[in-house]
């Protein structure tokens, strides 16, 4: 059997072992030691004058004692972290369907714009004459976020998805507080399907989480949340699109349930990419929604962060906005940083300055890019992706809730694996051996072995055509009972699958110079 | 449209395979009102060159920190970064990587965290570190939550030398969460009485050194008082520069250590992204907010590193986590394990070094300008100015003859009767020509 590149589709298991190398490198694969290993303390490789003695104004304070710092010159620091990087699978690498993270391209125009120096060299406290065009540039991107979502403010200062949150819920408690309700208004709900961050997020500021369980179809019923919903309660986070990959088709009628108990409509934003251009959350009722723009607008992930989780907020929340923020006065930008300088009653600093800036740079560009048709056909392509590969694998992998449509991302359950004894785990790590990255896994929590697939518009048809052939070459392995693929994958990554348990048990968590030779020994 | 892949002819055949008409069949779980019937009323795409054009012209009207004599600091710092560090991080496989749940993919993610924990250990003389969060400010208010879960205390004190941002940050968090918060007096000289403060009421005792002022402070009597009570110590850096000079917190009997990093490896940026350090005893480890990168080894015994510790963590705990954080600052971190890298101990304390002669030679050319004086006993490579005029105006005047002098005590705490108090921070970057221009526009505005 040859696949669609003419190749044989049985692999040749095991053939780099049986060919072992003195070095335990794998010709570009090298392995690569740590800088604790290799570096010495002596060496450095930036160049720099040894100052002029002065006489010092350390009062006494200086530090006793080596740091243990190892240095590398730039050639070894460039080859350390360069073969690091090769050990790692990026969205340039290949395609990257994780679900609910949205690993779309990165543009480099983006990154060239917040490097120019005008915004990459300046720093937050300089006099605002100085920094006109990056207040101006805060104001544009403001003014993008409230066009898209239909809101009237937004905050940007929030540092990622989870601190938008936290802005958001702070200035819901606000907003009761102001009402006098602090006492008795202190539940907010929670969908099983929800991301971890919102019940976190909820209960770090002193809410009581109380859980909305998902209908038969992974959504949430209003009379589910009519039921829960009474004086108490103070909020519910909704994500919507939900991260079973479904809009919520009930939203409006939820959003007036919550409101009619008082309450306010937090949503989770961090599926908005599915409905950029298509619909509004302010049409939808929503209260306040975090954007995370390292989603939606594409700033780099960069395995891990940083992000940014700027917050829309309603008429009714507006006021309670953290500070600082932008204010525009006869043509002259300044920053309103303190809360007595403000004509609202503005929570306080979330964060010690005014956001990520770099992150606004590279998505006020990603929109420029785009345009209001761009985003919009950029919402529908992801769509359409992510829909044409429930529609190629849905007889072969199980869906559910059924072969309908679905938005930016599809979720498939572990049933159709049951009894093969392959898990949802094992068939991810043998997508790794195939070249992909695999799938969010084991998420969202109300589906069984979940298997989150999100292609994004960044996607050939080429590309997904072979994403989909490969899938179905691996689902049919599994029904041929070819087992020992999947349960003993990846065999061609960096590393094998790694002993999670012991890393939990026996936490090493930083490097220590090892023993001496002679104890070693015993 | 340049980033998307797919044609017309793909659209409408995959749209077939599906089973749908039109795309609009796929979003009709959408309320039919809801749906938009016309363009947001935005802007068109644009090519390359237009977006270059546009944001060109802004970034155009601001001030670089590289153009002009420059002294800003206050919780970021101008430092030279090494050519290498920004072509590493532009490398896609960093770049574009997601959080590595995936370990024997990410790899090169793991071992990088692993090592900037092991840096961030180093430097505040701590035994762990976690994988950074956002930045300084978020990381010292994670600090006092996390103080108050060891002890089961609820009552944090703040030094009056903590930078106002922080204890802003701090404030706000902590009467989100119902806890309670005594902010020291500003302390323009390092004299105020934080063993007073102390009792067995509460949680932590907040200090930073070199703090907000640019004094350098003996942490080892508040934390020995702190301890004899059953609080903790919780030290703060902004400029992780000074860790090469001064003594480390730890060293000091910090309990929980948190900073900035953002000088080492990462641009000013308008005051983000950067990254916050988080380091603490291996005892309190399992109270940690955040990341973990740890050791482990694969299914053949070879050497590997994994997220760890994971059932602190939101999306585990969920409500019970402890903190909400999920994205933190990934690639700021490798920015900074990448200079530090570069570094190495031989050139970060020649690097700090610099520092602190450039700020001496500063303060005793700035003290020689009449009704200039400099208030710091001590101080690191930032310090404090009383002027004979309001500051934030003496500011403004000196943008005008092109310096960026230093940020107005007036601007972090208006209305504390500090409005002639004037910070002035010196880098490794201030060439002797630099401090000329300073005191002669000094001279001239005053």
């Amino acid at each position: 059997m040859l696949n669609r590149q003419g190749r044989p589709t049985t692999p040749g298991a095991g053939a780099e072992n049986d060919h072992p190398t003195f070095t335990g490198n794998r010709a570009l694969q090298q392995e690569e030691p740590l800088i604790f290993e290799f570096g010495r303390t002596d060496v450095t490789g930036v160049d720099l004058d040894e100052p002029a003695p002065v006489a010092d104004r350390l009062g006494g304070l200086v530090r006793k004692g080596a740091i243990g710092l190892p240095g590398l010159s730039e050639p070894e620091a460039m080859r350390h972290y360069v073969r690091l990087s090769q050990k790692n699978y990026g969205i340039d690498t290949g395609l990257f369907p994780l679900g609910s993270c949205t690993m779309k391209h990165n543009p480099r125009l983006n990154e060239r714009m917040a490097r120019l120096p005008g915004f990459a060299d300046v720093h937050p406290l300089q006099p605002a004459s100085t920094v006109q065009g990056a207040l101006a540039l805060m104001d544009e991107l403001a003014h993008w976020l409230k066009e898209l979502t239909g809101m009237p403010a937004v905050t940007l200062s929030p540092k990622a998805g989870a601190h938008g949150e936290l802005a958001g819920m702070a200035a819901i408690k606000a907003a009761i507080a102001a009402r006098g309700e602090t006492a008795t208004r202190n539940v907010v709900l929670v969908p099983d399907s929800a991301h971890g961050t919102n019940p976190a997020t909820a209960a770090l500021i002193g809410f009581t989480v109380k859980a909305v369980p998902a209908r038969e179809d992974g959504t949430v019923d209003p009379a589910e949340v009519a039921k829960l919903a009474g004086p108490d309660t103070a909020a519910i986070m909704l994500t919507n699109p939900n991260t079973c990959g479904l809009f919520e088709r009930d939203v409006v009628e939820i959003a007036r349930v919550i409101h009619e108990a008082g309450g306010y409509f937090y949503c989770d934003g961090a599926n908005f990419n599915a409905i950029v251009g298509k619909a509004r959350p302010g049409d939808l009722g929503v209260d306040a929604m975090h954007i995370n723009l390292h989603k939606t607008f594409s700033t780099p992930h960069g395995g891990g962060g940083p992000g940014a989780g700027p917050v829309v907020l309603s008429d009714r929340l507006a006021a309670f906005a953290p500070l600082p923020y932008v204010r525009l006065d006869d043509g002259r930008f300044s920053l309103v940083e303190h809360a007595a300088a403000s004509d609202q009653s503005p929570l306080g600093r979330l964060t010690a300055f005014h956001g990520q800036m770099g992150m606004f740079v590279r998505a006020l560009a990603f929109m420029l890019s785009h345009g209001a048709d761009g985003l919009k056909q950029a919402s529908e392509d992801a769509v359409l992706n992510a829909n044409y590969v429930r529609a190629c694998l849905a007889d072969l992998m199980s869906l559910p809730f059924g072969n309908r449509a679905c938005m930016h991302e599809v979720l498939f359950d572990d049933s159709w694996l049951k009894g093969t004894g392959v898990t949802t785990l094992d068939f991810a790590k043998a997508m790794i051996d195939e070249g992909y990255h695999p799938m969010t896994v084991y998420f969202p929590l109300v589906v069984h072995g979940a298997m989150l697939i999100e292609p994004t518009e960044s996607e050939s048809k080429a590309s997904l055509d072979l994403f989909i052939a490969t899938l179905r070459d691996l689902a049919f392995a599994v029904r041929d009972g070819d087992t020992a693929r999947f349960t003993g994958a990846p065999y061609h990554a960096p590393r094998r699958r790694l002993d999670e348990t012991r890393a939990a048990r026996q936490p090493v968590l930083r490097w220590t110079a090892p023993e001496p030779v002679a104890e070693a020994a015993e | 449209m340049r980033y998307l892949p797919l044609t017309d002819a793909d659209r409408s055949e995959m749209l077939a395979r599906i089973g749908v008409a039109t795309v609009d069949e796929l979003f009709t779980d959408i309320p039919e009102r809801m749906r938009m019937a016309a363009l947001a009323d935005l802007p068109r795409a644009k090519g390359e060159m237009e977006v270059e054009r546009h944001l060109g012209a802004m970034a155009a009207r601001n001030v670089p920190a590289s153009s002009v004599p420059f002294f800003v600091g206050a919780g970021a710092y101008k430092h030279h970064v090494p050519a290498t560090v920004d072509h590493l991080i532009q490398r896609s496989e960093f770049l574009t990587s997601y959080t590595p749940y995936q370990p024997e993919i990410a790899q090169g993610t793991l071992q990088y965290l692993f090592e900037f924990q092991t840096q961030v250990a180093m430097l505040t003389g701590m035994e762990v570190a976690n994988a950074s969060m956002y930045d300084g400010s978020t990381a010292a208010a994670e600090a006092v939550l996390m103080a108050h879960r060891v002890t089961r205390r609820r009552k944090a004190v703040l030094s009056g030398g903590l930078n106002p941002h922080y204890a802003e940050v701090v404030k706000t968090l902590s009467d989100l969460a119902g806890d309670e918060v005594v902010r020291l007096s500003p302390d323009v000289t390092a004299t105020e009485d934080l063993l007073a403060a102390i009792d067995d009421s509460v949680s932590c005792i907040v200090v930073q050194t070199p703090d907000v002022f640019g004094n350098l402070r003996d942490l080892r009597a508040v934390a020995d008082k702190a301890h004899a009570h059953g609080a903790l110590l919780v030290a703060v850096f902004t400029e992780a520069v000074s860790l090469g000079l001064v003594e480390a917190p730890g060293a000091m009997g910090a309990d929980i250590v948190v900073g900035e990093g953002q000088s080492i490896g990462n641009a000013l940026s308008f005051g983000g992204p950067y990254v916050g350090l988080f380091a603490t005893r291996q005892k309190f480890v399992r109270q940690m907010p955040g990341r973990l990168a740890g050791e482990t080894v694969d299914a053949d015994g070879r050497r590997g590193f994994v997220l760890t510790l994971s059932t602190r963590e939101q999306h585990i705990r969920r409500d019970k986590a402890t903190s909400n954080i999920c994205t933190n600052s990934g690639l700021c971190c490798l920015a900074f394990t990448i200079h530090m890298s570069l570094l190495g101990e031989a050139g970060l304390t020649r690097l700090a070094r610099v520092n602190h002669a450039n700020a001496v030679k500063l303060a005793e050319a700035l003290a020689a300008v009449p009704g200039v004086k400099v208030l710091n006993e001590t101080f690191f490579n930032e310090f404090t100015l009383r002027l004979p005029k309001p500051a934030a105006a003496v500011v403004e005047a000196m943008a005008d003859h092109h310096v960026l002098a230093g940020v107005p005590v007036s601007r972090l705490l208006p209305g504390a009767g500090l409005d002639d108090l004037l910070l002035v921070a010196s880098t490794e970057v201030n060439t002797d020509a630099d401090r000329a221009a300073f005191v002669a526009a000094l001279t001239e505005v005053l």
